[in-house]
């Protein structure tokens, strides 16, 4: 373990005056071994990111985007994304973790069920939501009609409720990967403490506030933040659910710099996702900071 | 063992008595479970819904229907609509892509995990932290400029732009896993087989590469599934009928107000099916890899 404490630039020291002349095969093969990675990186990530923000150069492409309605609309429902979906989101995930380490036979077996969403792809899955939310004969609305006799809304015509539905969607698709994570982290909880709050009378609230919060809180707004970063980024629930309809209403950052380039507008594509940096870059800083220790 | 603790359970269970609690505590454990089942298998039943009814009875909202039936997998096996034509084509596709982009990030993630944590490559810090950041990019961020770059690059239309541009995807990731698992082993290990005369290249195949399977593992099934169910970098990289992914053609099947449904559900749970069959299958490696990665706090 205390080598890997040990600060990157004193291995190489000490590794440095052994061998005056030319590379020591660690050190050659360790160059060999790391290269294609760095290519890929160069080649896939800084060029295009450069080559991104070069195209997003022009202020004139802020200036339009500025007084696109559409734009502003986005970022709201972004924000609403992020903000309302998000933390409901890992609620419910923190909720169904204390649920799921319970042990049963039956839990255990829904647990493999509950994973399926997050390991099926979306876009049968996210289409299989939509045809059910078909205002004509969608199974919900012939639901509704067989059980009320009324006819039901029109789901995704209606731009709060398409959002909502996207945001349920987004929520179906990614709560199994934060349960299996809070989960992990409950499990590595001592049982003893449970036990022993138990022999002292403790309530099922007093074991969550006083055990399981304190050691799950820095897992948890990590997993929270990580989550938002992602989630600037989920396309799928969007696009499948509603495809930004209707009229231009739902789209997100993520869906709206894919329609500028369907648009042919990709300086306008490319602004539209600067413009969500300074939202993104804070979140990815922090966990930059978490986890390169 | 467990025949054990079932014996003792065999005899404990009868002798227990009665108790509201219990049954109170029950009670409330299925009040959760069963909400959370039907929440989870809704969309994933009526997929098999729509796969097994005729077209009518699947548009007519029942939750049955009453004459089940196969044909629909007939018609997607035997290609029998045109939008089906390339469908064994574009499922080939689809696991092609998918293994070569799981096998190069295998490749890529397992040499420079090594090179940072074993060998203590100069700047192997600086460029874990450069591949936290791109694991930190919003894939959906990072799509256009990468279409555009692709395009520079000549790949537009070929799959290696997307195999390329999943193996970017997955690889940041994959390292972040793999250097957490292999800063665990034992550096005794490496010094004994120095001490024996071991070469780099040795060390690595002999001693690390076996020590590390279950996280290998792990990371190739995370980037192999990751390939398969991506769609946006798919649709916006690939477009010839006969080169897409069996994602991007069920995305095609929208473009049409009168599209076959239940033909489309049909092939949508064919390509459902082997993702999740493969992530049963590596379970075990898959939910210990991926939550040690996210975990670390």
């Amino acid at each position: 373990m205390s080598s890997v404490a040990l600060p990157e630039a004193a291995g190489a020291q000490l590794a440095a005056p052994a061998k005056k002349k030319g590379l020591s095969p660690w050190e050659t093969w360790g160059l060999v071994l790391i290269a294609p990675y760095v290519l890929v990186f160069l080649i896939f990530v800084l060029y295009p990111v450069c080559y991104g923000l070069w195209l997003a150069r022009h202020p004139e492409s802020y200036v339009k985007l500025y007084n696109d309605p559409v734009f502003f609309r986005s970022v709201v429902n972004t924000l609403v994304f992020l903000v309302i979906g998000i933390n409901i989101k890992m609620v419910i995930a923190l909720f169904l973790s204390g649920f799921f380490v319970t042990a049963r036979t039956w839990i255990k077996w829904l647990s493999l069920l509950f994973i399926l969403p997050w390991a099926m792809p979306s876009i049968p899955t996210i289409l299989s939501l939509r045809f059910m939310l078909n205002p004509e004969w969608g199974l919900i609305n012939s639901l509704i009609f067989r059980f009320t006799g009324a006819d039901g809304p029109n789901w995704l015509n209606d731009p709060y409720l398409a959002l909502t539905l996207a945001i349920l969607t987004h929520i179906w698709k990614s709560l199994p990967f934060w349960t299996l994570i809070l989960v992990a982290g409950r499990l590595a909880i001592p049982g003893e403490l449970y036990e022993a709050a138990s022999v002292d009378g403790a309530t099922t609230w007093q074991k969550f506030r006083f055990i399981t919060w304190p050691s799950m809180k820095t897992l948890y707004l990590t997993s929270t933040i990580l989550s938002m970063i992602w989630t600037l980024g989920d396309f799928n629930s969007v696009y499948l659910l509603t495809g930004g309809a209707p009229a231009d209403q739902t789209h997100v950052l993520a869906t709206l710099g894919i329609r500028y380039l369907r648009l042919d507008e990709v300086d306008m594509s490319m602004a539209s996702i600067v413009v969500a940096l300074p939202l993104m870059l804070p979140l990815v800083y922090f966990m930059m900071k978490r986890l390169s220790k | 063992m467990s025949a054990i603790p079932s014996q003792i359970v065999a005899v404990k269970l009868p002798a227990r008595p009665f108790s509201w609690r219990r049954v109170a505590t029950e009670a409330k454990l299925l009040l959760i479970g069963i909400p959370v089942l039907i929440w989870t298998m809704i969309p994933i039943y009526h997929l098999v819904l729509f796969a097994i009814s005729p077209k009518e009875s699947a548009l007519s909202g029942k939750m049955w229907p009453d004459h089940p039936t196969l044909h629909n997998f007939s018609v997607v096996f035997h290609q029998q609509h045109h939008y089906l034509f390339h469908f064994w084509q574009q499922m080939w596709n689809s696991l092609l892509i998918a293994v070569a982009a799981g096998a190069l990030t295998l490749l890529i993630a397992t040499g420079a995990a090594f090179s940072i944590s074993r060998l203590k490559v100069r700047g192997g810090r600086a460029i874990m932290n450069l591949a936290l950041f791109t694991y930190f990019i919003p894939a959906a961020f990072l799509a256009v400029p990468m279409y555009k770059t692709m395009g520079n690059y000549g790949l537009l239309n070929n799959q290696w732009a997307l195999i390329l541009a999943m193996v970017t995807i997955a690889s940041p990731y994959a390292i972040w896993v793999l250097k957490q698992a292999s800063d665990k082993l034992p550096y005794e290990l490496d010094e004994a087989a120095i001490m024996d005369g071991a070469t780099p290249l040795q060390l690595f195949r002999l001693v690390y590469v076996p020590l590390m399977m279950p996280s290998l593992v792990a990371v190739g099934t995370y980037a192999l599934l990751l390939t398969w169910n991506e769609y946006l970098y798919a649709f916006l990289l690939l477009s010839r009928d006969d080169s897409i992914t069996l994602g991007v053609a069920l995305g095609n099947f929208l473009s049409a107000d009168d599209s076959p449904w239940e033909l489309l559900m049909t092939t949508g749970l064919l390509y459902a099916l082997p993702p999740a069959a493969i992530y049963y299958c590596f379970k075990r490696y898959m939910v210990s890899g991926l939550t040690e990665g996210a975990v670390k706090s």
